[in-house]
């Protein structure tokens, strides 16, 4: 049972939540995991979860909505079922990454933050994750993708598609 | 998955254990695991800080403070509880040594946040990392759930008597967040907009109680420091400058990866030797030595040593170790426009010089790009990087001055033939879609 009656959330995300705010010296602490995680349950960040996140952590939704607009992956619209984000950093471009990227446009048929109409892709272009070494790289959802070319892209979006991709959440 | 890569001039203090399974915990404990921290408790938060001080160990995160003197200043008595942090925000462009210690040695990481605490007398450390490191995350959430079950982590740890906890903390994407005053903002649940120093946090930080915070890779380094002993640690690096640093060469070389070197082992051999050289028997044409706020080298600069002070000398920075190689098809126009596109996106808005300056830099650096620049759009660009340097609550304005200015200082000639319409270098996409999602 959460501490939350009618809780939004799916009820692993709940018990998550009610542990969170018990961990920090201040409870405020959990707010930028916690929209992170709310956005895997729920896909967004909705205004519901903006409510039950400012009720969870006795703040005003607007502290909520402030601190949600300043991060980058937080987003207030619902992404495809799988969000692919690619680098197109330094490291990146000098390997390949605007080709990926351009590469994903046309294969999904979208551009920069777009969804597909069935909702299963979305696509991003994302500042560098960590993976430079490893050049060019994506990330689908929180799964990494490195040295990529063209013909691994497809198959790594064939697999997704066939609903055979590792979904790490 | 990250690719191990070695090369016979390594020499492997930190990852040692990369690539031997030691995110399990018997593993880690099997290859002298959690031996560090009872040696801390035994000796003491003294011996733990004159240790690392005689170490010369300096942090991994940029800037290169001495590690042992920046646990030093946290004052012995406070009112307030005192905490360790653990930068794992790892967003600079070129960077990805700590993902490599996550994945590989979690456990480091852990133990060397014990120590930390043990030497300042804090009973409490936060390791945060970036949002995107969800799966890292979870590798360190299983490695401290596992300490815990141990008793290694809780109330009195290996029977000292002494408490110690850890919590994990994500992010949820922002590169300024990694700037350590912001860091502790988000980590107290609110923007990651920085806070002006003095104070310090050593003097008051998280909470408002005196805190100490490490990049991942420093606080990894300090349990080998412990057990190998502090001047042993020294002699592997160069004068002033301890030990070994992960490295991570990227770019166009024939074998990028993250590589541990001595500390001064030279550049251009990093580039040639160790990574292999340029890819495809390409000539070279910059080098980016440090993660993409360092003022970039050219071929005839790069043979010096890898260290702050020597790097310094160089006119540039070690920063965070993450060394981009540009080869001739590079059209630094491009390059630079690309770099800056990043800290105009970062920028917290704060300030005004670091707010406008980036986006003045850029639009005119777009113009130029899109083939409507004047020669004194390049004198233009200079003149606002110069008066951001210096002029911003935190160094985010720094880093985007100053590899501009690097770029339009050495390169000056390729920003004026380019406005001239003989464009070097092979340009890789349109203005548009260089700048579209910035
Ligand atoms: C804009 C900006 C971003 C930074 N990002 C990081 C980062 O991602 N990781 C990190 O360890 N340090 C980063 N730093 C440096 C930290 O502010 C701080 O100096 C460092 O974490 C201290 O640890 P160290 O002494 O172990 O290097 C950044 C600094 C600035 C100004
Ligand atoms: S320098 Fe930039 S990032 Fe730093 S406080 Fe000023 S506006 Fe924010
Ligand atoms: S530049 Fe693409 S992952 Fe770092």
């Amino acid at each position: 049972m959460s501490e939350i009656a009618n809780t939004i959330f799916s009820p692993q995300t709940a018990a998550r939540f009610d542990h969170l705010v018990t961990l920090y010296p201040v409870k405020r602490s959990a707010l930028v995991p916690m929209l992170l995680y709310a956005q895997d349950d729920i896909g967004y960040v909705s205004d519901a979860v903006v409510t039950e996140i400012a009720q969870r952590l006795d703040l005003l939704e607007l502290d909520v909505r402030n601190v949600l607009s300043y991060y980058s992956m937080l987003r207030t619209k619902p992404a495809g079922k799988y969000n692919v984000q690619v680098c197109t950093n330094i490291s990146c471009m000098l390997r390949g990454g605007y080709e990926i990227l351009d590469h994903c446009k046309h294969k999904l048929g979208i551009g920069h933050k777009e969804v597909t109409s069935d909702g299963v892709f979305s696509l991003e272009e994302v500042e560098c994750i960590g993976a430079c070494c490893w050049a060019p790289a994506m990330q689908v959802n929180y799964d990494f993708h490195d040295n990529l070319n063209t013909v691994k892209v497809d198959e790594i979006i064939e697999t997704y598609r066939a609903g055979k991709g590792k979904d790490v959440k | 998955m990250p690719t191990l890569v070695s090369h016979p001039d390594e020499v492997k203090v930190l990852s040692r254990r990369f690539g031997q399974g030691a995110a399990d915990i018997d593993k880690y404990i099997e290859l002298d695991g959690y031996k560090a921290v009872q040696k801390a408790i035994a000796e003491g938060p003294e011996w733990i800080i004159n240790t690392m001080k005689a170490s010369g160990l300096r942090g991994r995160g940029g800037a290169g403070f001495p590690t042992g003197l920046k646990w030093s200043f946290v004052p012995k008595q406070s009112e307030k509880p005192k905490y360790v942090l653990v930068n794992g925000d790892e967003s600079e462009p070129g960077t990805c040594k700590d993902h490599v210690i996550f994945l590989h040695d979690p456990h480091a990481i852990i133990e060397g946040t014990m120590i930390a605490g043990l030497a300042i007398g804090s009973k409490m450390g936060f390791i945060y990392l970036r949002g995107e490191y969800r799966y890292l995350l979870k590798i360190v959430e299983k490695a401290v759930a596992d300490a815990y079950a141990r008793g290694f982590l809780g109330k009195n740890i290996f029977g000292s008597g002494i408490d110690f906890d850890i919590i994990t903390q994500s992010g949820a994407g922002a590169y300024e967040v990694g700037e350590e005053s912001a860091l502790m903002e988000s980590l107290e649940g609110k923007r990651g907009v920085p806070r002006i120093k003095p104070p310090f946090p050593a003097v008051v930080g998280l909470y408002g109680g005196p805190t100490v915070i490490n990049n991942a890779e420093t606080i990894a380094s300090a349990p080998h420091i412990l057990l190998m002993g502090g001047e042993e640690y020294a002699k592997i690096g160069s004068e002033r400058n301890g030990g070994t640093r992960l490295f991570g060469i990227s770019g166009h070389v024939e074998r990028p990866g993250v590589y541990e070197l001595p500390m001064g082992y030279n550049l251009k051999k990093a580039i040639y030797d160790v990574a292999g050289g340029i890819k495809d028997g390409k000539k070279l044409k910059a080098v980016v030595p440090g993660g993409s706020s360092c003022p970039v080298l050219l071929p005839e600069e790069i043979d010096v040593g890898l260290d702050f002070d020597q790097m310094g000398k160089a006119g540039t920075m070690l920063g965070s170790g993450g060394i981009v190689v540009l080869d001739e098809t590079v059209s630094i126009v491009e390059f630079a426009l690309r770099t800056i596109s990043f800290y105009q996106h970062e920028s917290c808005g704060w300030c005004i010089p670091c707010r406008e300056g980036t986006d003045w830099i850029k639009k005119t650096l777009s113009r130029v790009y899109n083939g409507g620049g004047t020669k004194k759009d390049v004198a233009n660009v200079q003149y606002l990087a110069e008066n951001m340097m210096g002029r911003t609550f935190c160094p985010l304005g720094d880093a985007a001055a100053m590899p501009t200015l690097g770029f339009v200082k050495k390169f000056r000639k390729e920003f004026e033939d380019y406005i001239d319409g003989q464009k070097a270098g092979t340009p890789i996409i349109t203005v548009e879609q260089l700048v579209g999602a910035h």
